[in-house]
């Protein structure tokens, strides 16, 4: 990915850039104190942590209305974030608490929440992607105009699912939005590994799809090329594929012996495409706030996650009879 | 104030490491996030990074120090100008770890071996008495047998996710890339329904691929091929093409990562006619059948089980060690009931069966090995003398092997039976996350006990 040029001379507010700054340093923060918790034990299993991909959830959310829907994978706390999802219920979830969005019985791959319209938090690669069309047949069905949010990864996009969903999304013109995020690993699999297309959102001109990449790491960018997708899938033309150029800065998941791919690299990427860091300087430099109001962010983001981490710790765990509950409806 | 650093979980697994190597000396100051440590887990070895900022106190782990349990302090970060002397958290841990530590390294600690678990075991059947043994790990044990067959037979191939540069995902193909080359051991897109029809299709073409699942789960996406493709061809074909294929890896509850990822499939692959079905608890056993296995003309399920791989047991040292399927082990001999497992669940059996003992009551235990096919004989065998059985298995109730078992042993040994036979499974619901949920939903011993005794009606 070549390093971002000069900070856009934008006519985008600074409301808007404070928004952007603030969820995106949720976010991080958040994970932060998932692999901190995770490190003490108190977070088990897998917990697959949305550190350098900030940018990506938080511009698309920010081109979503009221109605519209998300699903995504297993690395789903940073969306569930971004619509808005409580982060002491996120949180309690990765405990295992009464207190989590699936009071316990989920964990970090499996949280829902029918308010936000947020469908998970799947653990087998590439199944949310048949899912969020369904999402998105359902509001063509009664006649809406809202939109899913199909979210999945670059090792996603080689289940055969995939295709075979955009085959009928486009038969039928349903109004989602794939969202491929190309953090160029999967696993320890390099893209390069894994396929010789050069580009993921072309092939969907198989299907006659349209699409298109985007900077990932730049949060403004997202926005911009999401606000395309929403209007065309609105509009009754959809699908569109976007591919969102992005990078995750820690492991696949807790444990990830980190060998495929250099130190460098990741520091790099941190260097010199970081999503926060680059709003923070358009914040700066456009003169639309002072270091110390970002320290005074900074703060809050910071009380709000230990808030939920206390939270986290103090719920109870659930009682024993919810092993049994839940099973049929 | 110094802060305890504490050994960190690293894996749903890990109960303790290795702490292969410190990056940081006493005195150096440390920013959040700089790699503090690698530590080696029972999966990969992995950066440890610092949470808060600091000046390294006193390192209170050695590197080198294997069995280092999780939440041990290793060492004491302090602020800017204090010792570490005045650590003013936990003054107690903080010195008692110190020793242990400089120990460790030096003399093989005699970790004061519990009185062998297993007092009255039947002798091992499966290869001649005097053979000399090797203490193994299961995972070493998986690997072995894959390298043996791979260099004996060049049609033989290993394909699957990250089998290869990555070493696999659970370490069992590490080192198979360095041996065999790209062409035998081979990275494939996570794409389970594709490269299975791919590895079924070469095996129809007279190729012995194996074919690893990151883990059984998966398997659901490829299970067209496997009992559509695979499992049914050699009868369609009125005998003339076979499909020579293993499929292998870890199955079953992990630890704590839900639902999607804990499944056991032993009871859902063993139902297929077509397919053979492998499901070991002994790294011997492991060895042997997945030999076996590799060499067997028909599509073979192999279910290992991630909380067995870093189990040690005895293996044979043999040029050649195999088993047959359709062979049961009894691992202990007993007169007053029969319990008979397989796979993880041996673990609960076995156990079991020492409290039993203590208690006064003997029991047999037999592990099934094979599930297709089963060694009905041998059970039989036993329930006849016993008069009474209780099974044992991870998976759920409904359409369970231990209702097979049973219904088994009521046509055939029905009027030797003095008590309903028993079937100890996992519970009827997904698998929570939550730590007490997902204990209440595993399999416990004490459950094999009780029922048991009520087998026994005592
Ligand atoms: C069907 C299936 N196969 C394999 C896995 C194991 N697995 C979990 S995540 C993963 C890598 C996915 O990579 P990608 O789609 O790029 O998403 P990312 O983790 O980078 O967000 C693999 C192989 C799985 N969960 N499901
Ligand atoms: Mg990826």
């Amino acid at each position: 990915m070549a390093p971002r040029k000069t900070p856009e001379k934008s006519n985008i507010s600074r409301d808007e850039l404070l928004g952007y700054y603030r969820e995106m340093l949720l976010i991080r923060r958040f994970e932060e104190k998932a692999g901190q918790l995770y490190g003490m034990g108190l977070i088990g299993g897998f917990c697959h942590l949305y550190i350098g991909q900030e940018a990506v959830v938080v511009g698309l959310e920010a081109t979503a209305k009221d109605g519209d829907k998300r699903i995504t994978s297993y690395r789903d706390h940073g969306h569930m974030l971004a619509c808005g999802m409580d982060p002491k219920g996120v949180m309690a979830e990765l405990t295992g608490r009464e207190g989590g969005y699936s009071k316990g019985k989920g964990g970090s791959m499996h949280m829902f929440s029918k308010e936000k319209h947020f469908y998970g938090g799947h653990g087998i690669v590439g199944a949310q992607v048949p899912l969020g069309a369904g999402l998105a047949f359902a509001d063509k069905y009664m006649g809406n105009d809202n939109v899913t949010f199909a979210y999945f990864g670059d090792g996603a996009a080689n289940q055969g699912q995939v295709y075979e969903t955009y085959n009928m999304a486009e038969l039928w013109n349903l109004p989602v939005v794939f969202v491929i995020e190309n953090n160029q690993y999967a696993m320890g699999t390099s893209m390069k590994r894994s396929t010789k297309s050069p580009s993921l959102w072309e092939r969907g001109a198989a299907y006659g799809i349209k699409g298109e990449a985007v900077d990932g790491m730049d949060v403004l960018a997202v926005k911009a090329a999401g606000e395309k997708a929403v209007a065309v899938c609105r509009a009754g033309q959809g699908p569109y594929i976007l591919e969102m150029m992005t990078y995750r800065y820690r492991g696949h998941s807790m444990s990830d012996p980190a060998k495929y791919r250099t130190r460098e690299e990741v520091q790099k990427m941190r260097d010199e495409k970081d999503a926060i860091e680059h709003v923070r300087d358009l914040l700066v430099q456009g003169g639309h706030a002072t270091e110390d109001d970002l320290k005074a962010i900074d703060k809050d983001i910071k009380a709000i996650v230990n808030e939920a981490a206390e939270f986290s710790k103090e719920s109870p765990e659930p009682a024993l009879s919810e092993l049994w509950t839940d099973i049929y409806a | 104030m110094a802060t305890e650093i504490l050994m960190p979980a690293l894996s749903p697994t890990m109960e303790e490491g290795t702490l292969a190597k410190w990056l940081v000396k006493e005195g150096d100051s440390v920013k959040s996030g700089q790699i503090l440590a690698e530590i080696e887990t029972d999966k990969a070895t992995m950066e440890f990074e610092a949470v808060d900022e600091g000046v390294m106190g006193k390192i209170l782990i050695a590197e080198g120090t294997q069995g280092v349990k999780v939440n041990t302090p290793i060492a004491l970060l302090v602020q800017d100008g204090e010792t570490a002397e005045a650590p003013a958290k936990a003054p107690e841990s903080a010195p008692k770890a110190a020793p242990e530590a400089e120990k460790a390294p030096a003399a093989a600690p005699p970790a004061a071996p519990k009185p062998a678990a297993v007092a009255v075991r039947a002798a091992d059947p499966d290869y001649p008495a005097g053979t000399p043994t090797k203490s193994m790990t299961v995972r070493e044990a998986l690997r072995e047998a894959m390298a043996e067959e791979m260099r004996a037979n060049p049609l033989v191939f290993l394909m699957g996710e990250e089998v290869g540069e990555y070493q696999g995902a659970y370490k069992i193909s590490q080192g198979l890339l360095d041996e065999f080359g790209p062409k035998r051991v081979i990275d494939t897109p996570i794409t389970e329904h594709g490269f299975t029809g791919v590895a079924v299709g070469a095996a129809m073409a007279g190729l012995n691929p194996i074919v690893e699942f990151m883990t059984f789960n998966f398997s659901m996406q490829a299970i067209d091929h496997i009992i559509n493709s695979a499992a049914k061809t050699l009868y369609m074909s009125g005998g003339q093409m076979g499909c020579p294929i293993v499929f292998r890896g870890p199955n079953g509850a992990a630890a704590r990562v839900g639902a999607q990822h804990s499944q056991d499939y032993a009871a859902w692959y063993a139902q297929i006619p077509g397919l053979k079905v492998v499901m070991p608890y002994s790294a011997a056993d492991a060895k042997g059948l997945l030999k076996t296995a590799i060499r067997d003309p028909n599509p073979v399920i192999f279910l290992e089980n991630e909380i067995l791989y870093g189990k040690s047991f005895d293996v044979p040292v043999m040029d050649d060690f195999t088993i047959p399927f359709g062979k049961a082990r009894i691992w202990r001999e007993g007169t007053d009931v029969t319990i008979v497992s397989f796979g993880i669940g041996m673990t609960y059996a076995l156990e079991a069966a020492d409290k039993l003992a203590a208690e006064g009551i003997s029991a047999e235990v037999i592990d099934l090995r094979t599930l297709r096919p089963i060694d009905y004989d041998t059970v039989l065998a036993s329930v006849q003398k016993t008069n009474r059985c209780v099974t044992v298995e991870e998976g759920w109730p409904v359409g369970s092997i231990g209702n097979h078992i049973s219904a088994t042993i009521m046509q055939r040994a029905f009027d030797y039976l003095d008590a309903p036979v028993i079937n100890c499974t996992g519970k009827d619901v997904p698998m929570p996350y939550a730590a007490n949920l997902e204990k209440l939903a595993l399999l416990t011993t004490v459950e094999v006990v009780d029922a048991v005794k009520s087998v026994c009606y005592r």
